[in-house]
């Protein structure tokens, strides 16, 4: 450890972790730099893009708009934290099998965002995609997402 | 698919030392011949674009960028067809730029830009497959003792037809390896391609849903440390002072540096602090001349350059038109204007380098590897064979990351810390405000028409910025850009659609001190718009229907033509559109591609526009992947109509106002129209046309002519938001 004097714990994925950061870090940061998982993504800190879409407490929140300070104490689920023994969501099964991602930056958000929105309504009409994915994609991919949301609440 | 590279601590020192020694291996040797060539984990090279494992996996090596655009699925598609190989065993790498180098550029061209990844590339990656192929087959027959001509391939496995006697290439790869390639092998009719044409998966998407696939930005070295950087903000000026001592304490950081005269730096231990502590550093910019420049003086000059009398270069012209419009029985006029965008990648510049005194390494991603390495060859002052570019998949391209700044910069700071590798990352804020932008132009069209409603005479002035003049200056032709003209050329790969007796297509030449760049679709984006914009405009100011008065004006451009058709029919433009539904139509040409699109849309209130549909029709000559096709049309609506609604970066104070996704705006999911894909190659034997950015242009006339339709209204500038038009 360091020299301790600002060490925050999370629970990421699953584990314990203690992370010499500053409370007020945006989490998205803690993630990225301080734990190493790498999957979550910045595109705007601004919680415009959703890039750095994670579950806190299995709701989808912006990660760079949550503080460690926040998160601490909180569940917190990773796109590395989805298929944690290699065997894929159907979310991510859907992904491959529609051939989702172009680049695929913006997918370990869109991902989470779509795995929280099928927790919360297992069988989304086009409305209710509408209403809950507003993550940004630049390659534009939106068309295979929605495929491939309908092709996850039915498989 | 675990195509990429890699990083982690070994993989590192593979990097370093055993890339580096094939890398000698391939010096001054020809490829084949008694020396095998070995690819990094000792599997023999097949010829540079084929390397084959001993447990029949085949590498297929990869030299243009992956950024989105499927092309890495293409190429191998591409080498697969001719090597005869099981898909399924199909694996791919890059190829760095500095292997390239000192092998003679083995893997040709690097760069990824004017949808030219695939298109630019077919001939010789079809014959890096096919030699492979014959030296394979020739490994078998040698063994067998049989003559090769009694061999075939397929599916990986080679057969002695007399015999029925079999291997596979994994087995005779060694020995293949050994063998001369053939001076020249024949390529297989397009009649019998098993795997060009086909919609097949992509190779890369498995890492993209766990994120495990490596980008740039997820470059992680021993002692890394994170570089944040601001330039100032008025382009062209530079730094002035900056009080370091102000940030002395901060947490995390390790120094600050100057790269070139127009920036800052900060390196500390993570990226958020170093951004942090560059945010509270004092800094004082020298402006230069251009802190008074506005969107509206921008937009003043450019409107002088629409006066017929200023000069311009000449881009297509045929007949008189400027007689024929002085003679003309009726004229008719607009002015069309589009503005500054930025390209917006979702993953923001960010470039990887470690310096020390006799190597220098850069870590990125590129849509240009090659000019990647010129510039780190060039920054570092090391010779060319000292120096090396990793490239990363790239977290979007759009034209952006053919440029070299962040390199550049990246390298620069390195450089001032040899032997501590250092990320640069640009913040958001930083990516949007220091862009290579969609240039700016304005457009008078003059329409002239005989007394019978013959469109007689065209004259369109375009006034404003010019990519080449300021990215690649040795490009331009005795001082035209001939880039400005495309899609409005006599002929070639952008070559106008319309036969008009007397035409002019001229640029007057303003060039703002907003640098511009290639943003995907390059200069297609606005022509579009002036030409199909204006043609609507003209087919209405004598009664006539937008289709039937296009056609009249392209029997001499078939393909132009076909694709135009073909979106109408399926549209059902001879029908009458659904209740409340308007329809609109445009085509285009551009990077050796014919395109067209016809939308409908609502409109409520006049304001609010839901895009229900648009069809599109790509004559692409040939089309390698049609699933990948209809992703990069689909894709290129969402760029393009995001631009039009909600894009333009306005000039302030010399510098760029927008600086996020809140002030420069993304479509969502919501917004997205059903898009229907024609796709309808011609072949024929020409030129193979590109797909990733022909389409674009046609999606924002068709549904400003679809608007038109709806309210009456013309729209001749962009972007919506400026009207206080929106999304439904």
């Amino acid at each position: 450890m360091n020299q301790g004097i600002a060490m925050a714990n999370l629970t990421i994925n699953g584990k314990s972790i203690n992370v010499d950061v500053e409370p007020e870090t945006p989490l998205l940061w803690a993630i990225r730099e301080n734990v190493g998982l790498t999957g979550t993504k910045y595109g705007c800190g601004i919680a415009q893009c959703g890039a750095c879409t994670v579950h806190v407490d299995g709701v989808a929140m912006r990660s760079c708009g949550v503080t460690v300070g926040e998160a601490a104490g909180k569940q917190i689920t990773t796109i590395e934290g989805l298929a944690p023994n290699g065997v894929l969501t159907k979310v991510q099964q859907a992904w491959i099998n529609n051939d989702v991602p172009q680049c695929g930056y913006c997918q370990s958000g869109m991902i989470m965002a779509v795995t929280a929105l099928l927790k919360e309504k297992p069988k989304p009409t086009d409305q209710d995609i509408d209403d809950a994915i507003t993550n940004i994609c630049r390659c534009g991919t939106f068309q295979q997402v929605r495929e491939a949301i309908h092709a996850a609440a039915n498989a | 698919m675990n195509h990429m590279p890699r990083l982690n601590r070994r993989a590192f020192v593979i990097g370093s030392a055993a890339l580096g020694s094939g890398l000698a291996l391939g010096l001054d040797l020809p490829f084949g011949g008694p020396t095998v060539v070995r690819a990094a984990d000792g599997s023999p090279e097949i010829g540079a674009w084929v390397v084959i494992r001993p447990d029949d996996t085949v590498v297929i090596r990869i030299a243009r960028s992956e950024m989105g655009q499927g092309s890495l699925t293409g190429l191998a598609q591409l080498v697969a067809e001719e090597l005869e190989c099981d898909w399924s065993k199909v694996t791919t790498e890059y190829p760095t730029p500095g292997q390239s180098v000192a092998r003679k550029r083995a893997w040709g061209d690097f760069s990824t830009g004017g949808s030219r990844g695939i298109r630019a590339s077919t001939d010789y990656v079809r014959k890096g497959g096919a030699t492979a192929r014959v030296m394979l087959i020739e490994a078998a027959a040698n063994d067998w003792k049989v003559p090769a001509s009694e061999c075939t391939a397929a599916n990986s496995v080679i057969t002695h037809t007399p015999s029925g006697k079999k291997t596979t290439f994994g087995k005779v790869a060694e020995a293949a390896a050994k063998l001369t390639p053939p001076a020249d092998v024949k390529l297989k009719d397009p009649k019998d391609w098993k795997l060009i044409g086909k919609p097949l998966k992509r190779l890369d998407t498995s890492d993209k849903t766990t994120g495990k696939m490596m980008y740039g930005i997820d470059v992680k070295l021993p002692g890394m440390l994170n570089a944040a950087i601001k330039q100032c903000p008025v382009f062209g000026g530079k730094v002035k002072s900056y009080d370091e001592a102000k940030i002395a304490g901060m947490k995390g950081v390790k120094k600050v540096v100057k790269v070139g005269d127009e920036a800052v730096a900060v390196v500390a231990d993570t990226w958020w602090h170093a951004k942090t502590a560059l945010d509270a550093l004092p800094i004082v910019w020298d402006e230069g001349k251009n802190g008074n420049v506005s969107s509206a003086s921008i937009a003043k000059w450019l409107e002088e350059g629409l006066d017929p009398s200023q000069p311009a270069f000449v881009g297509n012209e045929n007949g008189d038109a400027k007689a024929a419009l002085a003679g003309a029985a009726k004229k008719v006029e607009a002015v069309y204007s589009y503005p500054y965008q930025n390209h917006a990648t979702m993953e923001p510049l960010n470039a990887t380098a470690l310096y020390t005194a006799d190597k220098c390494e850069v870590w990125c991603g590129t849509q240009n590897g090659e000019a990647a390495f010129a510039a780190t060859v060039e920054v570092s002052g090391l010779p060319s064979e000292k120096c090396d570019v990793y490239k990363y998949m790239l977290g979007g391209g759009f034209g952006r990351k053919g440029n070299t700044d962040y390199v550049r910069q990246a390298v620069a700071i390195a450089k001032q810390m040899p032997g501590t590798p250092i990320k640069l990352l640009w913040s958001r804020e930083e990516d949007m405000q220091h862009g290579a932008y969609h240039p700016v132009t304005q457009c008078k069209l003059t329409a002239g028409f005989d007394a019978n409603n013959n469109l007689t005479a065209l004259h369109m002035r375009i006034s404003g910025q010019s990519i080449l003049a300021s990215l690649r200056p040795e490009a331009m032709v005795n001082g035209k850009d001939p880039v400005t003209f495309q899609g409005l050329n006599a002929t070639g790969e952008a070559a106008f659609g319309y036969s008009i007796p007397n035409l002019l297509i001229d640029h007057s030449m303003r060039n703002p001190h907003v640098p511009p760049g290639f943003w995907r679709g390059v200069n297609v984006n606005h022509n579009a718009i002036y030409v199909e914009c204006f043609m609507d405009e003209l087919a209405l100011s004598v009664g006539q229907d937008p289709l039937e008065f296009r056609r009249k004006l392209m029997t001499k451009t078939p393909k132009h033509l076909a694709v135009l058709n073909a979106v109408a029919e399926k549209i059902g433009w001879d029908k009458p559109a659904p209740q409340g539904v308007s329809r609109g139509l445009a085509h285009f040409m551009g990077f050796g591609s014919y395109v067209a699109a016809a939308a409908e849309i609502s409109v409520i209130d006049g304001t609010k526009i839901k895009v229900h549909r648009i069809v599109a029709a790509t004559d692409p000559i040939y089309a390698v992947n049609p699933s990948q096709i209809e992703r990069q049309v689909a894709g290129s609506f969402v760029y393009g109509l995001s631009g039009l609604f909600y894009g333009g970066c306005t000039v302030k104070d010399g510098r760029i106002e927008q600086a996020n996704f809140d002030t420069y705006n993304s479509m969502r999911i919501s917004e997205m129209p059903k898009v229907e894909s024609i796709i309808m190659p011609s072949g024929g034997g020409g030129a193979w046309g590109g797909v990733g950015e022909p389409t674009i242009c046609v999606a924002a006339p068709a549904v400003l002519n679809a608007y038109f339709a709806a309210t009456g209204k013309r729209i001749r500038s962009v972007p919506l938001r400026d009207q206080n038009i929106t999304f439904a």
